[in-house]
């Protein structure tokens, strides 16, 4: 006799097991420490702490381990775990103008106070496998320290061009430097949403999605001729005013990166021309994350700005509905679960509807 | 205490103020009937598109003296039935059944159970996309306004096209229906089948969808009109079969492939409903002890 489909609690059980037999591997193998991930995989890391909107590297190794990797199943299991904590408030702005730097460019000024600091990058690296490091115990050299001492002022960029009008202010005239945020984890997002909603959205948002809508702006859909007026990474303080102290006081560091761009802007009779913003913010070391998001940042302000909607990344709704991995794979993913009743229901009408052409064909034919 | 010591999480999982806030959505959708009303969903431990709207509103709304019952595709033993109900056995410890009578919490998906519902039940349906006029018009700001205009047209437009192009409705599941004659609203993925048993349903009907941030509600004893025309009007799916293993011909059949040569059989997909039937000695075409006489005395 048939047994009707059964999934079997026994059968999800097993295969639990076997999940967690094969994300350890081969057991002859040291196993991965937390501290392993989080020294030697800090992009990962880091990227799972920006998307998964929980800066803390220990349980972002940790996920990143239980997931085998699977960044995006680790910002699943980051956010799950994030969405359970007590929310006690919201704290001060922090001021990455005072951020300890490792990284600091620009590149629209050849020097500038401060100077360009490149810190460790990527960049000007040739990517050629380097197969010492396939040779365990071998560390590389220690990187030189250098002598200066970084100089204690080092003024954003975009506010060098700000002094001279040459750039929109940072804030909108009229707008407060503290007026509330919204939070799109404590309340839907609604349509049309404030830029506040939607830089959360982008900074939460998939790197590669981010990624692929600033590229799109690059190659001319909605062009919004970007330069990188700043981009820093470093630690910056949290602050937090409790109400019953009503004084701010510092909880802690975190690593963030950030980037500034500087779009062109036509003035019109009325306004002088002035050069845009676009702006992007993330936790850890996620630079490309955040040059992108400033590109997709200043595309969705066409409407502030008097421009023409005519591309997918300057539509407000297309890029914040689609930008979180987790919602997207989930709902990608969830065509794998039973749908037979549906299916069902889909080969019941087209059999029907074959068989009413497949009668009209007969009649037709009798008739002739 | 270790941070990495398993935490004690809430009763259902989500804490008492995130509860609060689903229940006034909840409030909210029950005293508009069929309206869309939008939560600040959470994130779940389970996926978006997996049921994370009916699970919040399960968590919402279940009690300590309540008695679960989840089924998916109708069957209380489908893979993510089970991972749901496993999940509110154990940060709940209610009761858990499959005998949807005795049930007081029923989450479904993709199906309403065949035994009729009744005063004091909850039926909590698991829901992807809230919005009817979503594959008609894909930008929430134009089809919630379209909602409190009460502007159906293009949906009435999209069933003509249908007939025109196929000689019928071709929409066999989520099949929009009218709430109250106000809401045009989806009653999620279940087969246009189950449409006439929400209508004046004698249990309370919530429906969760967590990824679109959206709860709605149909109060007891709400009229749900299935969206018709009157040359046309609304029918359900009709099996030339009967259940292979109950002989039922009134209810939903799945169809189960038997070999590589056409060979195929139909049974009940509502797995308890089945069950039931069985013990009560009905048999199909499958059973062991078919007989075709003794069926018939059953049947008259």
């Amino acid at each position: 006799m048939y047994v009707a489909v059964k999934g079997g609690e026994k059968a999800i059980d097993n295969a639990h097991q076997y999940l967690a037999e094969e994300r350890r591997g081969d057991t002859a193998i040291a196993e991965l420490s937390l501290e392993q991930i989080s020294e030697q995989l800090s992009h990962a890391v880091s990227r799972v702490m920006a998307e998964g909107s929980l800066f803390d590297p220990e349980l972002a190794a940790l996920a990143i381990k239980q997931a085998r990797g699977d960044l995006i199943e680790a910002i699943f299991l980051i956010r799950a775990y994030r969405t359970t904590l007590p929310r006690f408030g919201y704290s001060n702005a922090i001021d990455t103008a005072q951020m300890a730097l490792d990284r600091r460019i620009s590149a629209t000024f050849k020097d500038l106070p401060g100077g360009q600091i490149l810190g460790p990058t990527f960049d000007y690296t040739h990517r050629l496998l380097d197969f010492t490091l396939a040779a365990e115990g071998l560390g590389p050299a220690p990187a030189k320290e250098a002598e200066d001492t970084l100089e204690k002022d080092m003024p954003r960029v975009l506010e060098l061009l700000n002094n001279e009008d040459l750039i929109e202010p940072a804030l909108p005239t009229g707008e407060m430097d503290d007026a509330p945020v919204g939070d799109l984890t404590r309340e839907p997002l609604e349509f049309p949403a404030g830029r506040d909603l939607r830089l959360q959205n982008l900074a939460r948002g998939d790197e590669g999605f981010i990624l692929s809508l600033g590229y799109s702006t690059q190659r001319g859909y909605a062009r919004n001729h970007a330069f990188v007026g700043e981009i820093r990474i470093g630690e910056v303080a949290v602050e937090f005013t409790p109400e019953e102290l009503g004084f701010s006081i510092e909880i802690g560091d975190i690593t963030v990166s950030e980037c500034e761009t500087v779009n062109q802007f036509k003035g019109s009779k009325k306004v002088p021309a002035q050069f845009t913003r676009g702006y992007g913010l993330s936790f850890g070391h996620c630079e490309r994350k955040v040059i992108a998001m400033a590109l997709v940042d200043r595309a969705l302000r066409w409407k502030e700005l008097g421009e023409d909607m005519v591309a997918p990344v300057q539509d407000e709704e297309f890029v914040l509905s689609h930008s979180d991995n987790i919602q997207a794979t989930g709902f990608v993913e969830h065509i794998k679960l039973p749908h037979y009743v549906d299916f069902q229901s889909e080969l019941e009408l087209v059999r029907r509807l074959r068989a009413n052409t497949l009668e009209e064909e007969d009649q037709m034919e009798a008739a002739e | 205490m270790s941070r990495f010591d398993d935490a004690a999480y809430n009763f259902a999982y989500l804490d008492e103020q995130t509860k609060r806030m689903i229940r006034r959505a909840l409030l909210k959708a029950v005293a508009i009937p069929g309206y869309q009303v939008p939560f600040a969903s959470r994130e779940m431990p389970m996926p978006y598109g997996w049921g994370t709207g009916g699970i919040q509103v399960t968590a919402a709304v279940i009690g300590p003296d309540d008695v679960l019952k989840v089924i998916d595709q109708g069957s209380d033993d489908t893979t993510n039935a089970v991972s749901i109900r496993k999940f509110f056995a154990k940060t709940t410890n209610v009761k858990t059944t499959e005998d949807t009578e005795k049930a007081s919490l029923i989450q479904i998906r993709h199906r309403v159970p065949e035994t009729p519902l009744k005063e004091g039940q909850i039926l909590v349906y698991q829901v992807p996309i809230p919005e009817p006029l979503r594959f008609l018009e894909p930008r929430e700001t134009e089809t919630r306004k379209m909602h409190a205009l009460e502007e159906y047209g293009l949906m009435h437009v999209k069933l003509y096209e249908d007939i025109s192009r196929h000689g019928d409705i071709a929409t066999t599941y989520a099949y929009p229906v009218m709430v109250g004659e106000r809401y045009v609203m989806d009653p999620s993925p279940t087969p246009k089948f189950d449409n006439p048993k929400m209508n004046q349903m004698p249990a309370l009907q919530l429906f969760g969808a967590g990824r679109e941030k959206r709860i709605y509600a149909i109060p007891p004893y709400t009229e749900v009109k299935s969206l018709d025309f009157e040359d046309y009007p609304f029918t359900i799916q009709k099996w030339e079969e009967a259940c292979a293993l109950c002989g039922e011909t009134e209810s939903f059949l799945d169809e189960v492939i038997l070999d590589d040569h056409g060979g195929r059989m139909f049974v009940c997909s509502d797995t308890h409903f089945c069950k039931t039937r069985r013990e009560q000695g009905h048999t199909g075409v499958q059973s062991p002890d078919f007989d075709r006489t003794s069926q018939e005395a059953i049947e008259q």
